[in-house]
């Protein structure tokens, strides 16, 4: 308030990205919505209770947890939230630090700009409301690897609130039936990030990098039961789970033991608890410092972080100075859920596969490279990429780009299968051999390995005959009406074309010669 | 040629009269003779004089950078400088030497001054006196004057002279002793609530707070930093915005402060004062006020009034809560900016390894000072959950009700408010110390601290001299970011009443220089 004229911009880095409260969780196995895309902030989600019916058969209540998530992600970019020092993976200790990092007197934050830019974009995905100002503020603790004492954070007035993700979940067998759920997000924030303790036991010391770039996910679940229609129960946290699958693990478990307890008669405690990832269950932390009071007050070096719209923004104003929401949304990539849509209008493909298409990166856009070249129908492409390439990726534990088998090879190896110029067993061969020599075309190496189709019908006739001949108690089953006896004689041709024939072409001979 | 202002020795260094390594050895000498005020905390001996010799250079080159190059200055003890230790007058932080230069004090440098050393203050800022800080307390050159010698003759004290002395008042104690007695010609202080003002009131010099915004923090540590300002200490107005031209504008370092590029200006001579109107708040006649400052401050008045200017009465009705407000704002802010002192990263670190808690506490117990000790406290209590609502929210609204009194005021037609700086005249040491820093300051910031409350410029100018023979100063309070045309009325005014130059005989290199001040010196306000 003594400051009249205020900026922020600039750029420093990171921030914590934080949803709270959201949608529900189940007894068991459903997969939280999130996507991991190269942004990754802090969101909590809590939820609607969920009732599971677990304990109903004692002849007492249901009951439901309600669980809330506070999600801790780095933002992708080059600089930290609050300095000029770089941001990189895996850098030696200590060697990204800026004065104000190791908080030497007089050093003053300052705001990255690419960090507001990132934070906007990941609230307008969110579908949160925007903060035209927002606050920053100090939340104190004295902690070795805080060497200010306070963490720069946005308690009061965060940048962005009241948002939502809507995710999809497949359930019962197949065809599997998809439902769309929805977490609320209660507000994302951005965060300074903490330095990095490592305790050296041996020589009982502890050691400090500040660098900060974690690169990681972090999430904290706050779980709580209750029978519904009563008060919610007292709530646990527990904290830094670093994976969706421990992720799920840690809640259903807490939720599982929270229920015993208070079946058994006991009390849950406001505590913070761990998960031990080999035992598979939560442990009180011996957190000596308990119940907190962080003493939050306004930081007064950063002024209030405005925001514009086209309709608010000052006339005459320095794009370089102001942040504009609109030209942010302008840039804002196609969403996962508008993409799996699209997907399934446009090529017809299945719920869940377009949900398998969007879950690896890089392999929808793929998938689409393969979709321009090809003649083949989507659905053909889509069922070679999820099972046979994808497949192939997995073994060998590959990321997309890292393939050997270009989009454009698949769409030739599919455009010949697409006109029968191959079988689709050759065309795994074909796969295979793509696979494993590089620089070589679909078509070459089905001319070297002589893998097209006869296109031959008199060489195809006498292949039949001559099978016919030679087994005439096949011939007799066939005869008699075996059904299963026909796909023997059709295996015989395939083996004896070096399965260089079609299957139907076969059948249909057959049937033929056959036929009384 | 010391008793000289910033803008005559910078025109007698472009003429050749001297050069700047003379002048930085002839301010090195006097601070040596001086060393007994206990001014400076660290003497840049070294570096100042070679920064000396570069500036000679390029004067010789006819490449002088302006203003600033070759002249000594000196800076408070709590700004950054780059390879020179840095203390904040507390055993926290001996022996720190921090790695960058604030960045006033890297414009300073880049203009070609000449950094004498660092000087003297209360620890971390927190007093109004300069006695409570870990070197020990900054005397008044006044003590030494002749002008107060005299006057203390004609009074029957048995006392000994060397027990007498006086306080700078503070914080910035030791800045406004080194402008007085000579050793350099313009030093940077700090201004939170009074802090650069009430010692230059006290030391009979110039003490500019710039507006909130205006120059750049990044660098001086903190004490409030929503209140805190880098402060000018200077023996002239016009010096005072010599040094502002350099210092003020956007810092990307910091991001409080102002946009617009600020340019560097020359202070034009106020000849009319009749089109100005000049408040008097009321709520600023305090009872404490002695009967000598406030005679001071209503002839001052006078001035304008018969120079033409309008004078009226206005009402700044939140005054009286300020101070407590300003406790509980400051003591909050402290206890945050103190929580980085732990001993891990830099400073003082305590022998005691048992754990990083006992460590943290017996770090701090050793390295603050009782005063530091007890804000930390007092502002972690009011930051507490269960009492942020009814103190800090609270202090942030009295504080916004503080600053609206003052754009009611401006609106209101008023161009500067005029007020005392001090209560009185600077206090014998050993009278000062009966009560305890909280008091003190508490008492002697009253008039100067609503000012950083609402982020305004202000700017105190050397009156007269008291019966006692010390000087009174008085304040001129601006509207934000009217800082130029503040110094502007600072500069008429000073001229109208030609404050006495002090008479430091013994003190002085040589006697030409002091009778060259004898010659200037005349009191035109007479009691």
């Amino acid at each position: 308030m003594a400051a009249p004229m205020l900026r922020w911009w600039c750029l420093g880095r990171r921030w914590v990205l934080a949803c709270i409260d959201g949608g529900s969780r189940h007894g068991r196995g459903a997969a939280i919505g999130f996507t991991s895309s190269r942004k990754r902030g802090q969101t909590s989600v809590a939820q609607q209770p969920l009732i599971t019916s677990q304990k109903s058969r004692k002849g007492e209540h249901e009951w439901a947890a309600v669980v809330g998530l506070e999600i801790h992600a780095q933002i992708s970019s080059n600089s930290k939230l609050f300095s000029g020092s770089r941001v990189h993976f895996a850098a030696p200790p200590n060697s990204l630090v800026s004065f104000f990092d190791a908080s030497l007197p007089g050093t003053l934050p300052v705001l990255n700009r690419r960090c507001v830019e990132a934070a906007v974009m990941t609230g307008l995905a969110l579908n949160c409301r925007i903060n035209k100002k927002s606050l920053f503020d100090r939340k104190h603790y004295f902690y070795a690897d805080l060497p200010a004492g306070y963490q720069i954070t946005q308690q009061r007035l965060p940048i962005a609130v009241n948002g939502s993700l809507a995710y999809s979940v497949c359930v019962g067998k197949k065809p599997s039936r998809v439902i769309t759920k929805t977490v609320r997000i209660k507000q994302i924030q951005l965060e300074q990030d903490s330095g990095k303790s490592l305790h050296d036991e041996l020589r009982s010391q502890t050691l400090i990098d500040l660098n900060r770039a974690e690169g990681q996910l972090r999430v904290d679940a706050n779980v709580s039961v209750h029978h519904p229609g009563e008060p919610l129960g007292v709530r646990t946290e527990v904290k830094n789970l670093n994976s969706a699958k421990f992720l799920a693990k840690a809640i259903d478990s807490e939720i599982e033991r929270q229920i015993h307890e208070l079946e058994n008669g006991r009390e849950i405690l406001n505590e913070t608890r761990s998960f031990d990832y080999k035992l598979g269950c939560t442990m009180p932390m011996r957190d000596k410092e308990g119940k907190q009071d962080y003493r939050f007050m306004p930081e007064p070096n950063l002024p209030p972080l405005l925001l514009y719209d086209t309709e608010s923004l000052p006339p005459g104003a320095d794009p370089q100075q102001v942040i504009n929401i609109d030209w942010i949304r302008e840039r804002l990539p196609e969403l996962p859920s508008e993409t799996r849509e699209r997907l399934i209008q446009q090529y017809g493909i299945l719920p869940e596969h377009s949900f398998a298409l969007l879950n690896e990166v890089g392999l929808l856009e793929f998938f689409q490279n393969v979709i321009k070249e090809t003649r083949a129908e989507p659905k053909k492409v889509t069922s070679w990429v999820l099972n046979i390439f994808l497949g192939f990726l997995k073994q060998q534990n590959l990321a997309v780009n890292e393939s050997p088998v270009t989009p454009s090879a698949l769409a030739e190896l599919l455009n010949l299968l697409d006109r029968k110029a191959i079988s689709s067993t050759a065309a795994k061969q074909v796969f295979e051999e793509l696979w494993r020599s590089e620089g070589k075309t679909p078509s070459q190496i089905v001319s070297e390995k002589q893998l097209e189709l006869m296109q031959d019908q008199e060489a195809l006739e006498r292949a039949c005959h001559t099978v016919m001949e030679g087994h005439p108690q096949v011939v007799m089953d066939v005869k008699r009406g075996n059904p299963r006896a026909i796909n023997k004689l059709i295996g015989l041709v395939r083996k004896a074309t070096l399965s260089r024939a079609d299957p139907t072409a076969i059948k249909e001979i057959l049937e033929r010669k056959l036929s009384p | 040629m010391l008793g000289r202002t910033l803008r005559e020795v910078s025109a007698a260094l472009k003429q050749g009269q001297i050069t700047p390594t003379e002048l930085c050895q002839k301010c090195l000498s006097l601070i040596k003779k001086t060393k007994f005020l206990n001014a400076y905390i660290t003497v840049s001996e070294e570096v100042a004089l070679k920064q000396a010799e570069e500036s000679e250079k390029r004067y010789k080159k006819g490449r002088s950078l302006g203003d600033l190059d070759g002249i000594p200055i000196a800076v408070k003890d709590n700004f950054s400088t780059s390879g020179i230790e840095t203390t904040c007058a507390s055993n926290m932080l001996k022996g720190y030497v921090p790695p960058y230069n604030a960045t006033v004090v890297q414009k300073l440098l880049d203009q070609g001054a000449v950094l004498m050393g660092k000087t003297n203050l209360d620890e971390f800022a927190m007093g109004s006196g300069s006695t409570d800080g870990a070197f020990g307390p900054v005397k008044n050159p006044w003590s030494y004057s002749k002008q107060y010698r005299e006057k203390r003759k004609q009074k029957p004290h048995g006392e000994k002279e060397d027990s007498d002395w006086l306080i700078t008042g503070g914080s910035s104690g030791g800045s406004a002793a080194a402008v007085a007695a000579f050793t350099c010609f313009a030093a940077l202080g700090s201004d939170t609530g009074g802090s650069t003002r009430n010692p230059a009131a006290h030391c009979g010099v110039v003490g500019f707070k710039p507006s909130y915004g205006l120059v750049s923090r990044h660098g001086l540590i903190p004490l409030v930093n929503s209140m805190d300002v880098p402060g000018i200490l200077t023996r002239c107005v016009d010096d005072a915005a010599i040094v502002l031209g350099m210092l003020a504008g956007h810092d990307p370092k910091d991001s409080t402060t102002i946009q617009d590029p600020v340019k560097p200006f020359t202070l034009p001579t106020l000849t009319d004062v009749s089109k100005l109107c000049i408040g008097i708040p009321k709520e600023y006649l305090a009872p404490e006020l002695s009967g000598e400052v406030r005679s001071f401050w209503s002839k001052a008045a006078n001035l304008f009034e018969s120079e033409g200017a309008k004078v009226i009465e206005v009402s700044l009705p939140h005054t009286s809560y300020s101070i407590v407000c300003y406790h509980v704002l400051c003591t909050s802010e402290v206890a945050s900016n103190m929580a980085r002192f732990d001993g891990l990263e830099y400073g003082h670190r305590c022998d005691i390894n048992v754990s990083t808690e006992a460590m943290y506490a017996a770090t701090r117990r050793e390295g603050f000072n009782d005063v530091v000790r007890g804000r930390i406290l007092a502002g972690n209590f009011f930051l507490l959950k269960e009492n942020y609502e009814n103190y800090f929210i609270k202090a942030q609204k009295v504080r916004r009700l503080i600053a609206n009194d003052f754009v009611k005021v401006f609106n209101s037609g008023v161009d500067v408010l005029l007020t005392p700086t001090t209560l009185r005249g600077a206090a014998p040491y050993l009278e000062f110390i009966k009560e305890d820093n909280r008091t003190r300051s508490a008492e002697d910031d009253i008039f100067t601290q609503a000012v950083n409350m609402a982020g305004l410029p202000a700017v105190s100018v050397p009156v007269a001299l008291s019966n006692l023979g010390l000087p009174i100063g008085l304040q001129f309070i601006g509207r934000a970011f009217c800082d130029q045309q503040l110094l502007k009325i600072a500069k008429w005014f000073e001229k109208q009443v030609q404050f006495p130059v002090i008479q430091l005989q013994e003190l002085m290199d040589d006697g030409s220089s002091v009778s060259e001040i004898e010659k200037l010196a005349s009191v035109s306000l007479k009691h």
